[in-house]
């Protein structure tokens, strides 16, 4: 691809690679053939079941903020700094990754308004390599975090991550602590932080960022742990409960505020702003 | 009785024959004695050589070596006293992870890590070292208690990882990992976490979000598993090698990539086969630590800790 296009791709208004060149899209969830249009307008939920399905991150960030929003610029960070290699090559993963993204890796960020209310979005996308956090992810989100406290706004992020890159090796690892930097930074400064977690959300992504929300919201059907469930049962050797890791039974559990459907989560998000007004810096 | 690992079978061999040879030796037959010299040396300069060339994955056996010094056997060589502290206040007592009062060297610490155990019994009792949430709560408890009385925290970061269960997921193992983190990243006082055994992943993490990172030798610290990654990129745990190999996981990687600041010597062979020189170069790199960061203010030791993990990705 070249520059010229990946900036095309990378406008956040009729990124062409979000959108189902298929006429019809089929309900992962009820087999629903679905008006792929349709299934655009109604935020990639199955309008007969109400399955929440994955939403790249332009679709998301458009959703969400006013028009008109700015979109930070990727940052720059030591590409493959393990020479990591498997079955392929870690530069060729990420390839193949871009070549399918309008992005250059899994997290971006708007700056803008919900609603009239002034917020930073973060938003990661499964779509690019799982979601999964390595040093672009982790530097994404403080830029983000950064942004925000520059501009004495809200950080709303949404989650999405099968954990850890794991072709990073430790220094995937040390985003946990990083990202912990500014959800730190953002509590002494009085701004509110609020997390939105997105299907699916598990592993180092979850033991960090994605559960230090002033408010915690999920999106219903949603999986969101820590151990992935296989392990979980090679482990303890029982059967699973049912709903185990679900968005409702986090919310049974104590573990987040609310479980929002994706059509009101614009709405709830401009509520919980007018709440939430940054308060005076500690 | 010391327990071989495969790539020590060599070793092994010298060391059986160097004991065949001992009992019969007695009768002060000069052969024999000459014999036994020759081959003690030969079986020292083999451990010495085989243990200065370790695979990333030989390390890692090392580091889960059955009978490597765990958090107790440090508690027992290195610190004067230790009272344990017990329970989060909310749940439970998690022994998986250990702490309380201790005293290194003369200095009033607060000290935290992983118990695996050393036997059937312990090691159950201990969960194999895997933390469940009231683990880490009783951590930030503990961490809490020991900013607002200025005792430096030392943690001894020893784990697989943190427990993959039911109730766990249920308890919230991942927030309650986040916000130890969370506690050790915002700590008044200095912090000094080592990794003496596995660090593994977001449990270890909980605990090592340090401003000082020590590792001994020959323990590993990664984001996942080498069977784990193994499994998952290469679809057979059997590449579990090549996977720890790719994903640098030894303390000599690590520091490298500027990840951890200080690798702790351990003796020819291993922390296993001579643990108390082992605590004693433990105590003397932590409280060497200690003394440079007992220099600092609060707002300095904080910002010193933000700043070692921003910088992970930036030029
Ligand atoms: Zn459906």
């Amino acid at each position: 691809m070249s520059w010229l296009n990946r900036v095309r791709n990378s406008l956040p208004f009729g990124s062409k690679r979000e959108t189902s060149d298929h006429l019809w899209t089929k309900c992962p969830n009820c087999s629903q053939m679905i008006f792929s249009k349709e299934y655009e307008e109604n935020l990639y939920v199955c309008p007969r079941c109400d399955y929440h399905g994955r939403i790249g991150a332009d679709a998301r960030l458009n959703q969400l903020l006013d028009a008109g929003y700015d979109l930070l610029a990727q940052p720059v960070v030591k590409e493959d700094p393990l020479k990591f290699r498997d079955s392929k090559r870690y530069t060729d993963r990420l390839k193949q990754a871009r070549a399918k993204s309008a992005h250059n890796d899994a997290f971006s960020v708007g700056a803008g308004t919900i609603e009239g209310r002034k917020a930073v979005v973060g938003v990661q996308d499964f779509m690019f390599m799982a979601g999964s956090m390595g040093m672009a992810v982790g530097e994404a989100f403080c830029q983000g975090a950064e942004r925000a406290l520059r501009d004495r706004s809200a950080y709303i992020v949404v989650t999405a991550a099968g954990g850890a890159r794991m072709q990073e090796g430790i220094l995937s690892l040390m985003q946990m602590p990083k990202a912990t930097v500014m959800t730190r930074r953002l509590r002494e400064a009085g701004l509110p932080y609020i997390v939105v977690l997105s299907d699916p959300t598990t592993g180092g992504v979850t033991a960090s960022y994605a559960m230090l929300g002033d408010v915690q919201i999920a999106e219903p059907g949603a999986l969101i742990g820590f151990a992935g469930q296989r392990v979980i049962q090679e482990t303890i050797r029982e059967q699973l409960p049912d709903g185990f890791q679900r968005a409702e039974y986090l919310h049974k559990h104590g573990m987040v505020d609310r479980v929002v459907h994706r059509k009101d989560l614009r709405s709830e998000l401009a509520t919980i702003l007018d709440y939430l007004q940054p308060a005076h810096a500690a | 009785m010391t327990s071989y690992l495969e790539f020590e079978k060599p070793v092994a061999a010298l060391e059986a024959r160097i004991a065949e040879l001992r009992a019969i030796a007695d009768n002060g037959d000069l052969d024999i004695a000459q014999e036994l010299q020759r081959l003690e040396r030969k079986s020292a300069d083999l451990l010495e050589t085989t243990y200065a060339n370790l695979s990333p994955w030989q390390k890692t056996q090392v580091a889960r070596h059955p009978q490597r010094p765990h958090f107790r056997d440090y508690v027992a060589e290195m610190f004067d006293d230790f009272m344990p502290l017990g329970g989060d206040r909310l749940y439970g007592e998690d022994e998986a992870i250990l702490g309380g009062f201790a005293t290194l060297n003369g200095r009033k610490v607060m000290l935290i890590g992983h118990e695996k155990g050393h036997d059937t019994q312990s090691r159950i009792r201990h969960n194999f070292g895997m933390g469940k949430p009231e683990g880490y709560r009783k951590a930030i408890r503990l961490m809490e208690l020991a900013g607002r009385f200025e005792l430096p925290v030392v943690t001894l970061v020893d784990t697989s990882g943190a427990f993959p269960g039911i109730e766990a997921e249920e308890r919230g193992q991942a927030e309650a990992i986040a916000r130890s983190t969370e506690a050790c990243l915002g700590l008044p006082v200095p912090m000094v976490a080592t990794i003496v055994g596995e660090g593994g992943s977001g449990g270890a993490v909980a605990l090592a979000s340090a401003e000082r990172v020590l590792m001994l030798e020959n323990a590993v610290y990664s984001v996942i598993s080498p069977e784990g990654c193994a499994s998952i990129l290469w679809r057979t745990g059997e590449k579990a090698p090549a996977a720890a190999e790719a994903m640098k996981v030894t303390a000599q990687d690590l520091a490298e990539l500027g990840v951890i600041d200080r690798i702790v010597k351990e003796p020819i062979g291993g922390a296993h086969r001579d643990p108390k020189t082992t605590a004693a170069n433990l105590s003397a790199a932590i409280s060497e630590e200690l003394d440079a960061l007992s220099q600092m203010d609060s707002g300095q030791l904080k910002l010193m800790r933000e700043e070692r993990f921003l910088a992970i990705g930036r030029f």
